[in-house]
């Protein structure tokens, strides 16, 4: 189960542990391929490609992955209820977690604070 | 200073449709779009009125039409910041952070965003509580209490949408008629999860990390009522994206610019196309079809009614 996107998708829990554990910086999208959540990818494949943003490792995770669980559960995410669920990881913890849409301002201020 | 035929703001499926047309004629086109791309149809879950096309999602189409005017040469630019615009000569001026593009026609697609009720509460549970997606966030509140603000066809719909989640919705709706579809006023009135506060508004949501209550006032006799409710959706439309234009083109009483047939404004050389235009109706198909006709327009007040010109 992996979303239609142009980002690199983590398919397991042990996958992004293995990411968040071996990158300082990595930014991951949780989501479905809705309306809210469309947005973010995009913004994230542009500041992929953009070449600003080369230490931070940007991936997606399909929110209905059963493996996603690994987000889902998270206790940053104990009251989101809104999609995606986007989480900043810095040297393994979550750093920042944010619900439902954001444009790609916010998420490059959110770079410049957390990375 | 980059010079073009025609510059588009905006690159929703009314300001792509114009570049693919320009473009195609040849005409040197860039369009400026202020986000990533795609405008409001990639806040729709699923296309399946588009002539044509079987059911898609609206992202995708998007991305279809944004590689079309690419692959015929339109110059797509992408989280453009617009400073400043100088749209009273022959040659139309727009300035943005990195660059100032001038054209002597200049195509409005600035589109439209959702209408928020703009309190502070509201925004402190975007993504905790409140919603402007029926379909992606309605699964977060099951057996759960929510509202739904609204009274169109979309607020209606999405709570008759949202019964199959919530044990309870309620619509709260500011006049005491709806602006739905009777169809769609019907099946929400029958709908026995469905309760209403007409002629009521929201005062202020209640919470502190997360959403769990909101004061409604109604109208007429001022009354403060609280619900405990998780969830509320706001649905209440959208607003044209027209700020910068004030003063500078005649808009309607509702912001959106007012044109003619041919698309073009008050001001020679300057169209508007798709949600940003005063018109009825708005759909994908509208849209293309105002950028089809922005585009035509452009070339015939650039080159007149002469295609060897072109």
């Amino acid at each position: 189960m992996t979303l239609d996107t142009n980002l690199k998708h983590v398919t397991s829990a042990k996958e992004l542990e293995e990411l968040i554990s071996s990158n300082e910086n990595v930014m991951v999208c949780c989501g479905r391929m809705g309306p809210m959540c469309v947005p973010v990818y995009a913004a994230m494949e542009e500041l992929e490609a953009s070449g600003e943003y080369d230490h931070v490792v940007f991936r997606d995770m399909a929110f209905d992955d059963p493996e996603a669980y690994v987000i889902r559960n998270l206790p940053e995410c104990a009251t989101f209820r809104g999609l995606p669920f986007t989480i900043y990881y810095k040297n393994g913890k979550v750093a920042k977690a944010t619900s439902s849409i954001q444009s790609k301002d916010q998420i490059t201020s959110i770079l410049k604070e957390v990375f | 200073m980059k010079k073009y035929d025609a510059v588009i703001l905006g690159a929703g499926p009314a300001g792509l449709t114009a570049g693919i047309y320009l473009a195609r004629a040849k005409q040197n086109v860039v369009i400026l779009d202020k986000g990533t791309g795609g405008g409001q149809v990639i806040l729709t879950h699923a296309v399946a009125n588009y002539p044509g096309l079987p059911e898609t999602y609206g992202y995708k189409l998007a991305s279809e039409m944004k590689k079309q005017a690419q692959s015929f040469g339109c110059e797509i630019l992408t989280s453009q910041k617009i400073q400043s615009l100088d749209i009273s000569g022959n040659e139309k001026k727009v300035v943005t952070a990195e660059e100032t593009f001038t054209a002597p026609s200049l195509i409005v697609a600035t589109g439209g965003k959702p209408r928020t009720l703009g309190l502070e509460s509201e925004k402190k549970f975007q993504g905790t509580g409140i919603s402007y997606c029926a379909t992606c966030d309605g699964d977060f509140f099951t057996d759960q209490e929510i509202i739904v603000v609204g009274g169109g066809n979309s607020a209606l719909e999405e709570a008759v949408s949202l019964t199959k989640y919530a044990s309870k919705v309620t619509i709260v709706h500011q006049f005491d008629h709806f602006q739905g579809y009777a169809h769609a006023v019907q099946e929400a009135e029958e709908n026995p999860k469905i309760s209403f506060m007409m002629e009521s508004v929201v005062e202020e949501f209640l919470g502190d990390t997360a959403l769990t209550g909101v004061k409604v006032r109604h109208k007429p006799t001022g009354k403060i009522t609280e619900l405990n409710i998780t969830g509320a959706f706001i649905l209440i439309g959208y607003v044209p994206s027209t700020e910068m234009f004030s003063g500078m083109l005649e808009l309607n009483g509702r912001g959106e610019i007012v044109t003619g047939d041919d698309m073009m404004s008050s001001v020679p050389g300057v169209f508007a196309a798709g949600d940003v235009r005063a018109k009825k109706f708005r759909q994908i198909t509208t849209a293309v079809s105002d950028g089809t006709v922005a585009a035509l327009s452009a070339m015939d007040y650039m080159y007149g009614e002469d295609p060897d010109k072109i």
